[in-house]
Order: structure tokens, then sequence, then C-alpha cells
């Protein structure tokens, strides 16, 4: 906060700056859009829309569920893994995602809301995750796959999420790019020792790109024309990009990608237009996203399941936390109470 | 290089290398089992951090004794030198824990020696023990707050500990290279354990330490029933290209 501006919105922006007790909205309203226009960030304690909270709780909650969701298909790998050194880079990503996931939570809990209550909106289908993780990991090239393509997209989408005016989000998605490009680069060299290994490993490389391309262009959403919440997280520097632009970027430098990598995508109408400067791609099956949006793809029923399950099991592990935490900053109730009290 | 050309240059440090390389990889692999899986997303992160340690440990051993990836995934189950403690099923949360407290508090008072003791162990020993330090107290706060915890999780850390006790004695027989003293090793460890299952609320389990089928097996290449599952998992792809690079 260190521009002229923002010291003189400073005081009028901070709900507990308000001293005279009477809440002007309009005013409120007045400095945050001034502060949103002028590039400022959003923190936590400042006065904000009710509509601009409720849409960052979906999104960041949305995004935290898909990184811990998004464990699932790698970690169906690790015990597989077919040499020491993947089998390690491979541990390292999926424990980045329980990170990326904590990250997430935090920021989504500035806003007013528990970890608790977003994990039960998840397990209770209250709230998705993104369709990607839907879809299964049917052999070890799939790793690659989603590393260079799932994760190529979420960086796409992510970069500019670093600059969105809430504070908390653009400070997470900055650590998590990080993490997330060089996640992307493992995956793209795995592809690659996976092409230029022997016919069967090539082949299963080509596989996995086949199936995981058009999964990973949708994870950019529906064409903006569609996209139900576009305008306003654009008016509101939530969103930078549109859902068609970010996908064109995607596709444009996924194309020169492939090339290097030997593989090719399936896409016959994929090709360079000289005229848009941009590659011309084929129309996107907006039936099987929409279905596997509402819950009917390949691997739907199964994520949520282990996710319940994991959180079912482990109840009795929390609740021994709790009691064990409760018992020994004061409160000396229950099992084995004052065995440690001094 | 094969495992055979370097067995034959390092003869000396491969039998002590793959025991304690054996031990790492086999525990690394069961704790990778757990992810997606933990009770909350702090223990994701947790065990998976100590299962990549140990990794690494794996790694630096298992070259010493040839190629780690011939070693890891061409061996068959007789081949392997772990102990059955590393290679037991995670069970519950509890189960986990209890295996993690034996084998860390014996890995850290180990490496403790041999990072101190020189030899061709030394090294490892010495960046190890730090990240074991770590692992080491994982298990003794999770053994607390589960024997100290509600009834539930103090029987179930109860019965945890008392049906991994039999394969505690396997911890303390000689192998053949690793060159630490095995009776103060074995005094420091039933004290710090005892300790920490104390102050959980716990007593050390009753019973014999070791069997007719325990006593030294994994070290002998005498596995128990589940491991040979574990293998098959883990070699299929491997093996499934030979030769390949992956």
């Amino acid at each position: 906060m260190a521009t002229a501006a923002a010291a003189a919105h400073q005081p009028a922006r901070t709900q507990h700056g308000a001293q005279d007790g009477a809440v002007d909205e309009d005013a409120y309203q007045r400095v945050f859009d001034a502060a949103v226009s002028a590039d400022e960030r959003i923190e936590p304690r400042d006065w904000m829309p009710d509509a601009y909270r409720a849409t960052l709780v979906r999104q960041i909650a949305q995004h935290a569920h898909s990184e811990i969701i998004g464990m699932q298909p790698e970690a169906n790998w690790i015990t597989r893994a077919p040499s020491l050194r993947r089998k390690a880079i491979l541990m390292a990503k999926v424990q980045d995602e329980a990170g990326h996931g904590l990250y997430l939570y935090s920021a989504a809990e500035t806003l007013g809301v528990g970890r608790d209550e977003l994990l039960d909106k998840l397990h209770t289908g209250r709230q998705k995750y993104s369709s990607i993780f839907n879809y299964p990991t049917l052999t070890w090239a799939d790793v690659g796959a989603i590393g260079w393509l799932v994760d190529g997209a979420a960086i796409t989408n992510q970069v500019p999420l670093c600059r969105c005016s809430y504070g908390p989000y653009a400070r997470a998605m900055v650590r998590i790019c990080k993490e997330e490009s060089f996640h992307q680069r493992q995956g793209y060299e795995l592809l690659l020792a996976l092409s230029r290994g022997t016919p069967e490993q090539h082949a299963m490389a080509q596989d996995a790109v086949d199936r995981w391309w058009w999964p990973s262009l949708m994870m950019f959403g529906p064409p903006d024309d569609e996209s139900a919440h576009s305008a306003q997280s654009m008016a509101w520097k939530i969103k930078r990009h549109s859902n068609d632009e970010l996908r064109q970027r995607f596709v444009d430098i996924c194309v020169p990608q492939a090339e290097s990598l030997g593989l090719t995508l399936p896409d016959p109408d994929l090709k360079w237009n000289e005229e848009r400067g941009h590659h011309d791609f084929g129309p996107i099956d907006w039936t099987e996203f929409k279905e596997v949006l509402k819950g009917n793809g390949p691997c739907n029923e199964q994520r949520i399941d282990q996710r319940k399950r994991a959180h079912d099991e482990g109840a009795w592990v929390r609740e021994a936390a709790a009691a064990h935490a409760a018992r020994h900053s004061g409160g000396a109730t229950g099992r084995g109470a004052g065995v440690e009290q001094a | 290089m094969t495992a055979t050309g370097k067995t034959r240059t390092q003869g000396s440090v491969t039998p002590a290398a793959l025991a304690l390389g054996d031990d790492a990889l086999v525990l690394s692999h069961r704790l990778g089992e757990w992810m997606g899986h933990a009770p909350v997303l702090e223990e994701e992160v947790a065990l998976a951090n100590i299962a990549l340690d140990l990794l690494g440990q794996a790694r630096v051993l298992l070259s010493m004794a040839g190629d780690e990836d011939d070693l890891a995934y061409l061996r068959e189950e007789r081949a392997f030198r772990n102990l059955q403690l590393v290679e037991q099923p995670n069970g519950d949360f509890a189960h986990t824990i209890a295996r993690q407290l034996y084998f860390s508090t014996y890995q850290h008072l180990l490496y403790a020696q041999l990072a101190t003791a020189g030899g061709p162990f030394a090294g490892l020993a010495a960046k190890a023990v730090k990240e074991v330090a770590y692992h080491r107290d994982h298990a003794e706060q999770w053994t607390l707050r589960l024997g100290d915890g509600t009834e539930l999780s103090h029987e179930r850390m109860r019965r945890a500990c008392a049906a991994l006790w039999r394969f505690t004695g396997e911890l303390f027989q000689p192998v053949d290279g690793v060159d630490a003293d095995r009776t103060a090793l074995e005094a420091a460890w039933l004290e710090s354990v005892g300790d920490v299952l104390r102050r959980a609320g716990l007593a050390l389990p009753e019973g014999a330490r070791t069997g007719a089928w325990s006593a030294g097996a994994g070290r002998q290449g005498v596995h128990t029933e589940s491991f040979g599952r574990m293998l098959a998992e883990m070699q299929h792809l491997h093996r499934s290209h030979p030769g390949a690079s992956w």
C-alpha cells in the first residue's frame, strides 16, 4: 500500500476505520471500486461487496478442492512408478498439491469461512472441483500427460490470478505457480523420455496425450458467450482474461511443444491461421463437459468416495488430536486428564 | 552398470547398504500408499515428506551397492534384506504411527552412531540423522495425541503397539558391515520408546520381541506374506519393459 491513492483510501476501506458507527454502503462501494480500478489489492479487513466475497469463496474453495482431489489420479501411480527417480518426483508433486490445498483453504478462510465447512460442501457435492480430475490415469504416461497438459492449462489459467484483486488469493497464486511450472516441466520431460524410448513407450505416451488433450482444453471453462460469471469477475479483476482467450493461448503454446515431443495432438482441424496469428482448432465436445460437471464423468463417484472415506476414517484421529490439545491447553477433562498436568 | 559388477568392487559395503537401503525403500513405499488417504491434509504433507526423505536415503544406499533401479525393481522377495517391521501393511493410522515410532527411534539412534563412527555410512548418516530426528518427533507427537487422546484412540494405539512388538527384536540383530554398538542401541531404544509410551498413558507391550520366524528373518530374505504383493505392485511396470529407460 505505497501509493498516495491507497493511503487516502485506507481509513475508509477498512471497516474497523469507521469511527462514527454509521455505515455508508455507497461510500464503501465507491472506495472499493476506486481501489479495484487503480489495480490495488483488496485485503481481508477491507470492505467488499457481498457478491465479491461470495464469488471469491466459491472460486478459491473450488480451486482448493481441485488441488486435493487432483492428488488422487497421480497418487494412483506412486506405488507403480517405474524408477526411483520418477517415484521421488511424483511423491514430491503430490505433496506439493496437498500444500497448495492448504494455502488455498487458508486464503478462503480470510473471507470468513472455515476449512471444515468447505470440505463438507465438497463431500456433499455442494461445491465442485475441476472437471479434469474425473478422468482416470490408465497408464504411467498419464502422469506425464497430466504434468504437461493439465498443469500447463492450470498455469495458463493461474498466472493471471497472481494479479487478481484479492490480495491473499493473489499471493497464494504466486507461490503455487512457481511449483506448478516445475511440475509442468517434469511432466514434459517424462513424456519426452517415453517418446524417445522403446516403441511401446512411445505408443503409451501418444495414447495418453490422445486421451488428455480435449479434457485439458475443457479446463478453461465454457465458451465466453456461455460463461455465467465471467463478466462480473472481469469487472472485479478477479479474472483477467476470458475463457476463450486463455484456451487459445494454451493451444498456441502446446502445438510447438507437441512437435518437439514427437507426439501429435488428436485434432484433425488443428492448423496455423496466418491471418489470426493463432492456431485454429476443432470443436470441443461440450456435451461431455456438461456430463462430467453434472457428476457423470468416468471417476466422479470414486474421487468423492475416496475423499469422504479418508475424511470419515480419519475422524477418530482428528478427535484424538483435538481431545489431546484441549487437555493440554488448560481444560482437564476426559481420558487421562491430569496425566501431564504440571 | 549391473548390480553384480559393482558388488564385486564394493563387496564389504554391499550387505549393509542393502539392509539399510531396503529398510528405507520399503517403508517409503508403505508411506506412499497413504497419499490421498490421510486423516487430515497436514498429514498428507507430513507422511509424503517422510516417505520422500526415506526414498532419498534408499537411493543413496542402494547406489552404494549397485544400480538403484536394478536393485529395487529386479530383485525377488527372497533377495530383499529389509526388516519385517517396515514391510508391515499400513493398517489404521495408529498402526502406521506405531511402526514409525519403533523404526524412526531405532534409525535415529543408529544413524547418530554411524555419523560419528566414520566408515562408509558416516556421510549419509550425518545428513539423514537430521531428517530422521524430524520423523521421530512426528511419531512421538502422534503417539502422545493418540495414546492420550480419546478412549478409542488410546485403545487403537495400544493395540497397534502390541501388534508390532514382535517385529522389534529384529532391529538389534547384527548386520554384516554395520559397525554399531547394538547393546547400547537396544538399551537406548527401550528407554526412549518406553518413555514416549508412558507419557502417552501406555505401557511397553509384553511378550516376545522375536519369534522363530521373525528373529533376523527379514535380514536373511525371509519376509511376511504381504511383502510379495507389495513388490508385485512396485515392480510390475518396470519389469514389463525390460531394458527401457524412464
